[in-house]
Order: C-alpha cells, then sequence, then structure tokens
C-alpha cells in the first residue's frame, strides 16, 4: 500500500512529530508498504498529495491544524483516507472547552472546570466573574489552554493571587481556557488501538519534579514511566472502562491516548483526549505497546488495518 | 511489571547536566521560523552583504597552501599568520597586542567554555552583568557557579553594586562583562565606569573577561577605550570575527597574559585539539586586505544603523505607555522592559501566532527575573520588515492590556 506519512509542520511540538513521522514510515516500510514523509512546513501540502497521491494518509502531525480537524477536514475534500479520528470529532476532542462538556455528558468523569473565554473577558467584562470561578472550583487549580497540545501554556495555581497571570499564559496560546479542579493522585495514560479501539496497558506517569509540564515531558529521565502501571486489577478495569466510554464519546477512531489522573479514592478522572499521540521511542503509547509485547511494526499494522476497514 | 526508563543512563550523567532541559521557548521557535513570521529573535549576522565570489576565491586560494595545511590538523594555539591578523584587527580598538598572547577558539563562544573549565570550581562565584550574554552564563553554568549579579543602567555594569559586593567579602573568580553595546541589553559601559572597573578589580586582584564582540559595529560618537587597553595585565579580552566577517568560520580568539594562554591552549586541545585550518586561513586571507574588511564593515555598519534607526522610530510609534527601552549606538539588539504584568515567556505563543518573534527576558538572568523584559534584534530583518514586526509586537501588547485590565485582581 502506498502511504503518506505527515509530519512536521510549523507548530511547537515540530521535532517530536517528525521524530513519530520518521519511526512510522520506517516500521510501514517493514511491513512492506510503500511509505513516504510529507512535513507541510516544507512543501505545499495539497499540491503534494495531488501529485503522488497515497492509497492512505498517515496523520503524525501535532497540534494545531494536525489535529483540530483542519488537515482531516482537507483530506476529507482530497478523498484521501487517513489515520485516526474524523474532522468534527478531531475539533471536539482537541478543544478542552468543547471536549469536557462531551466527556461529562456522557457520564465520564473529569474534574470540575470552568470555561474562559479571551473574548468575553476583552469585551463582556467576564473578568469580574473570575472570582466566582475560583469559589467553584477551589484552590489548587490548574488553568489550561483550551487547544493546545505538550502541556505548554498550562499553569498550576496554589493562591487567587497568581489566577489573573496564569489565565494571561494560557489565553496566549489559546483563545479561550479553562480553569480546572487539580486532581492529586497517579498520572496514567491509556494507549487505545485498532477497530473497535482497544486498550493498551496502562503506562503510569511519575515525573521527578512532581509537575507533568514541558520540560518533564520532553527531557530524558526527567520522568518515571512504569508499564503496566502500578494500579490493582481493580482499578485498571476502571481506569480502561472510562477511557473506553471517553473514546466512545468524542467518536475517537484507529490510535488515540486517553491521559488520566487515578484517586485516592480509586476515581479515574479523564484530563484529556490525544488524537494524534506521539509514537517516538520514549513516547507512552509505543511505550505501552511494548510492555504487552507488541513492537511498533504491528501497532502501525493494527492502526493500518483499523483505518482501511470503513467503508469509504 | 516494569519500569520503563526513556533514558538508560539517566542515573549517571554528571551533575552539571542537571541545568539542561527540554524548553518551551525553543519549541516556539519552531513556529518562528516561518516565512511569514518577522523574526525580531535570532542575532544573526547580514552575511548576504559577503562578496560570495570573493570568498570562493580565497577559499581556493586557502585550499592551495602547500602541504595541504588546510585540510591538516594544525597547532592548539592556531596559525600564527592568523594571529598576526587579529593583533591587527585589536588595534584598530586600540589594543596593542602580541600574537604570542593570543589564542585562537572555535568561536568567542568555545573561549568563554575554556575560560570557564580553566577558573571555575563548582560553587565558585562568578560575576555577570544583568542581564548577561545567555551563551557565556550556559558556558560557565557547565562548570557550576554561583553567579553575582551586577544590575545595568544605561551607563553599563553599575560598579558601585560590585565594589559593595567585594566590600561585604564577596570573591568572584572573575568579573564577566560585555561593555560595548552588549548582548541583550544594548548598552554601552561609560568611560567613567570603564575606569572604576578597572581600578576595582585591579585593586581586589579578580580579572575582568572583556568580551566584545560588537565593538567595531559603532553607529555614531566616539570609540571608547576598551577595558584591556586600560589595563593589559588584568583584562583577559576575548574577540570574534563573527560580527565582522562571518559567523560561520567559527573563528574568535582571546588575548591574556602568557600564563592564562598556556593553560587555555591545553584545555583546548584536550576539547577539540585545534580549530579549522581552513577556516583560519580564509580568515587571515579575508582580514589581509583591510581596505576590503574596512570597506566591507562600513557598510554592514551603515546597514545595521539603519535597521536600528527603523527599529526605535517603530518602537516609539507602536509601544503602549509604559514600555522602556534601551538607546543602542552599536551592535544589534534594543532591551524592552514592559509593565511588571507581562510575562514575555507566555506572550512569545500569542507572539508568533500574529508572525513575530523575539526573545524573553529570564534566559538572560541566572536568578530569575526578567519576566517582563524581551530582547530585539534588529541586525537580520530589512527596515520594512521590522517596521511591520514592531507593528505586530504593539497591537498584541495593546491587546494584552485590555485582556489585563479586565482580569487585573481588584
Amino acid at each position: 500500500m502506498n502511504v503518506a506519512v505527515l509530519g512536521g509542520g510549523h507548530t511547537p511540538e515540530r521535532d517530536v512529530s517528525l521524530r513519530s513521522a520518521h519511526r512510522v514510515r520506517a516500521a510501514l516500510g517493514e511491513l512492506g508498504h510503500d511509505a513516504w514523509l510529507v512535513d507541510p512546513a516544507e512543501v505545499p501540502l495539497t499540491e503534494s498529495l495531488q501529485e503522488r497521491p497515497p492509497d492512505l494518509v498517515w496523520l503524525s502531525l501535532h497540534g494545531k491544524e494536525g489535529e483540530d480537524g483542519t488537515v482531516q477536514r482537507l483530506l476529507d475534500l482530497l478523498d484521501l483516507p487517513y489515520t485516526g479520528t474524523a474532522g468534527f470529532d478531531c475539533e471536539c476532542a482537541f478543544d478542552k472547552v468543547l471536549a469536557k462538556d462531551v466527556l461529562a455528558r456522557a457520564g465520564v468523569p473529569t474534574p470540575a472546570w470552568v470555561p474562559i473565554e479571551g473574548t468575553a473577558l476583552r469585551d463582556l467584562g467576564a473578568g469580574a466573574a473570575l472570582g466566582t470561578a475560583i469559589e467553584r472550583i477551589g484552590l489548587p487549580c490548574v488553568v489550561k489552554p483550551s487547544r493546545s497540545g505538550s502541556a505548554l501554556g498550562v499553569g498550576f495555581v496554589e493562591r487567587e493571587a497568581d489566577v489573573a497571570r496564569a489565565v494571561m499564559a494560557a489565553l496566549s496560546f489559546s483563545g479561550a481556557a479553562i480553569i480546572e479542579r487539580k486532581v492529586i493522585g497517579t498520572e496514567v495514560a491509556v494507549g487505545m488501538v485498532g477497530a473497535p479501539l482497544e486498550p493498551l496497558p496502562l503506562v503510569e506517569i511519575a515525573p521527578k519534579s512532581g509537575v507533568y509540564d514541558y520540560a518533564a515531558r520532553y527531557t530524558a529521565g526527567a520522568t518515571d514511566h512504569f508499564a503496566p502501571a502500578r494500579v490493582s486489577d481493580e482499578i485498571a478495569a476502571k481506569v480502561r472502562a472510562a477511557a473506553s466510554r471517553a473514546t466512545a464519546a468524542l467518536g475517537l477512531r484507529d490510535l488515540t491516548r486517553v491521559d488520566m489522573i487515578v484517586d485516592a479514592e480509586g476515581v479515574p478522572w479523564v484530563l484529556e483526549v490525544n488524537v494524534s499521540p506521539g509514537m517516538t521511542e520514549t513516547s507512552l503509547v509505543p511505550m505501552a505497546a511494548l510492555s504487552a509485547g507488541i513492537g511498533l511494526a504491528a501497532l502501525c499494522d493494527n492502526v493500518i488495518r483499523a483505518a482501511t476497514s470503513r467503508p469509504r | 511489571m516494569a519500569e520503563f526508563s526513556i533514558d538508560r543512563f539517566v542515573d549517571l550523567y554528571a551533575d552539571r547536566t542537571s541545568g539542561m532541559s527540554a524548553s518551551e521557548v525553543r519549541a516556539l521557535f519552531a513556529v518562528a521560523s516561518r516565512p511569514d513570521v518577522v523574526s525580531l529573535a535570532g542575532g544573526m549576522p547580514f552575511v548576504q552583504a559577503l562578496p560570495r565570489d570573493e570568498i570562493a576565491r580565497l577559499v581556493a586560494d586557502a585550499l592551495d597552501t602547500p602541504g595541504a595545511t588546510a585540510l591538516q590538523y594544525g597547532g592548539g594555539q592556531g596559525q600564527r599568520s592568523l594571529r598576526e591578523r587579529l593583533v591587527a584587527l585589536m588595534e584598530a580598538e586600540g589594543i596593542d597586542a602580541d600574537p604570542e598572547e593570543v589564542a585562537v577558539t572555535t568561536g568567542a563562544q568555545q573561549a568563554l567554555d575554556l575560560l570557564g573549565k580553566i577558573f571555575v570550581d563548582p560553587s565558585d562565584l562568578v560575576a555577570v552583568e544583568a542581564p548577561a550574554y545567555v551563551g557565556a552564563l550556559t558556558a560557565f553554568g557547565a562548570y557550576q557557579p554561583r553567579y553575582l549579579t551586577i544590575d545595568l543602567d544605561d551607563e553599563g555594569m553599575i560598579v558601585e553594586q560590585l565594589e559593595h559586593a567585594l566590600l561585604r567579602g564577596d570573591r568572584p573568580k572573575f568579573v564577566y562583562t560585555v561593555p560595548n553595546f552588549g548582548n541583550p541589553a544594548g548598552v554601552t559601559m561609560s568611560h567613567d565606569r570603564r575606569r572604576r572597573l578597572v581600578e576595582l578589580c585591579r585593586e581586589a586582584s579578580i580579572p575582568i573577561v572583556e568580551d566584545n564582540p560588537y565593538g567595531l559595529l559603532r553607529f555614531e560618537g566616539a570609540h571608547l577605550p576598551t577595558l584591556r587597553s586600560l589595563d593589559p595585565e588584568n583584562v583577559i579580552y576575548v574577540g570574534t570575527v563573527s560580527k565582522t566577517f562571518a559567523p560561520g568560520v567559527r573563528v574568535g580568539w582571546v588575548l591574556a597574559e602568557p600564563s592564562v594562554i598556556q593553560r587555555l591552549v591545553l584545555a583546548k586541545e584536550a576539547a577539540d585539539l585545534c580549530g579549522s585550518n581552513l577556516n583560519m586561513l580564509l580568515t587571515e586571507r579575508w582580514f589581509a586586505d583591510e581596505h576590503r574588511w574596512r570597506t566591507n564593515l562600513a557598510a554592514l555598519v551603515a546597514t545595521y544603523r539603519s535597521r536600528r534607526d527603523a527599529m526605535l522610530d517603530a518602537i516609539d510609534e507602536h509601544l503602549p505607555d509604559g514600555a522602556m527601552w534601551t538607546n543602542p549606538s552599536g551592535g544589534f539588539y534594543v532591551w524592552v522592559t514592559l509593565p511588571a504584568w507581562v510575562d514575555t515567556k507566555a506572550l512569545l505563543a500569542a507572539a508568533v501566532e500574529r508572525r513575530v518573534a523575539y526573545v524573553p527576558g529570564t534566559a538572560f538572568y541566572p536568578d530569575g527575573r526578567g519576566a517582563n523584559q524581551m530582547r530585539l534584534a534588529f541586525c537580520y530583518p530589512p527596515e520594512d520588515r521590522i517596521r511591520e514586526g514592531i507593528a505586530r509586537l504593539g497591537a498584541l501588547l495593546h491587546d494584552e492590556e485590555r485582556l489585563y485590565r479586565s482580569i487585573e485582581p481588584r
């Protein structure tokens, strides 16, 4: 099969995306596919895909454009099948303001939150309600940009006086932000692969600094990982069930990752989902697969089968 | 259950690497490389001004040296013929030097690393300006010093602060300064301060490391004496051809007492045996023709002066009330201080979204200050792009102010 692997792009996660794309391309080669890399920052994407139309597009782009439905809708227009979630569902999943609503309506536990729109602050005086928001959520809290990856722009707030600064920082990355209750517990990530999506073993994330921020994610050795996670079978089952409900509610497909925190009572809180999880040698989904004895090529094969099993 | 180690050597690395971690700012620069982004971030010299054909001829000429010197190893101190040229270059700044007291390094950056290596033990004190050249902080940082920060004002390093620190017993191994159009602040140390700094350090027997990459890029006013010319015995001088010729050749140098040079050359040989002969020969030939390098330099100064003017005019027009900035009379940089509530590191994401980039201020302080400051480089983009970039930045800061007013704690 001819597969164009999309990676790179002009986003803060460019390097990670390229590393994922190179590995996926090599794995697809091992599987006997003719796979090539297309970097939208280097070549005009549409032209490139029209000149050499692939049978399938593998999406390894991260961040806006790659995960918010933009590239998916373009591929729909070009009538090219692709791996992963469809445009509309990507848009919901990538936007925390929308995704958290979808999760809550589906009864998936997600930490209490309040959305903050930049335009509401600038034009509607919403700043006057910020105190109410903090009262509702409580301290400490986490302020996150609505649409951003890799924990970029995320701030942890202990004191009310620091809320304004954290909100402004988050709004630098995105037009809207959420203020979310901070859940204390064990951080776990659940890779979900195939059609239907099946959970991989849980990966436990233990950042040495205590905070899983950008540096903890991308500095080798800054975070300890355990796969499978050090949780009881009962908790693991609850986590997997919550992950399955989250991905079903959001309409995710083929390959995804659900990030959660399990609190002291054993409640698995869903923080966010990723429609284009990292596939580098240090990424969580390949790590989870490996702990179940599944190598990268087999993992990719599973994704390709899922993506090509859909009626066109 | 298995513990997955992303880096199986993680417990083996030296303590000196502990400060080296992935950075959000670096990630955002991936976005800033879009062609439609006006980058006021990088301090890239305008090398397009160099005569390409002539350089090609000089390279061919260098390759023709007998014994294929250009492709061979060389001595650790660097070619004597080049050191003689560098001495002539320093003469242009009033420094009287002997080629034997010069060691060629791989850019001035290696000179900083080697000085750190031969002077700094863990927890030693090193005095630096605040803000300081970030490359010096990272070069010295590998040797795990503590930093004594000396603030800057419009006349450069506030020498009284250093004096007070010495009086209360601080003993820095050396004082590091960029006295001319410093990176990032763009300020120049006044004549008075130069004299006081040199006297103070001489009395205290604390050497000064004078890093002077921009000295010849003066746009107006008289050249001030280098610290080295004020005290040849106590000042270790660091030079580079990156701004007067090309950063790509990676030629810098140290001028110091023979005893310092001896240790430095041994450290250099341990690090990389020797510099690139080809690059040294090319550099030597470039500076062999005084008319040529002076003509090229004069053209560069005219270009940078015009870009500086464009930037300062645009800043004056577009930046909001409450912003303050420096007025460099040379070099590459303007340093901007914004109201205390601005977080320039977080704001960079919104800036690149609006297609303009800068360097957030915190990188230039070893002590976490600079959150409301930014460095703007005028060396690379042409005037109309600079004006456009500053206009975008101004619009962003005005919107940011509205946002802040809407949520400031009441």
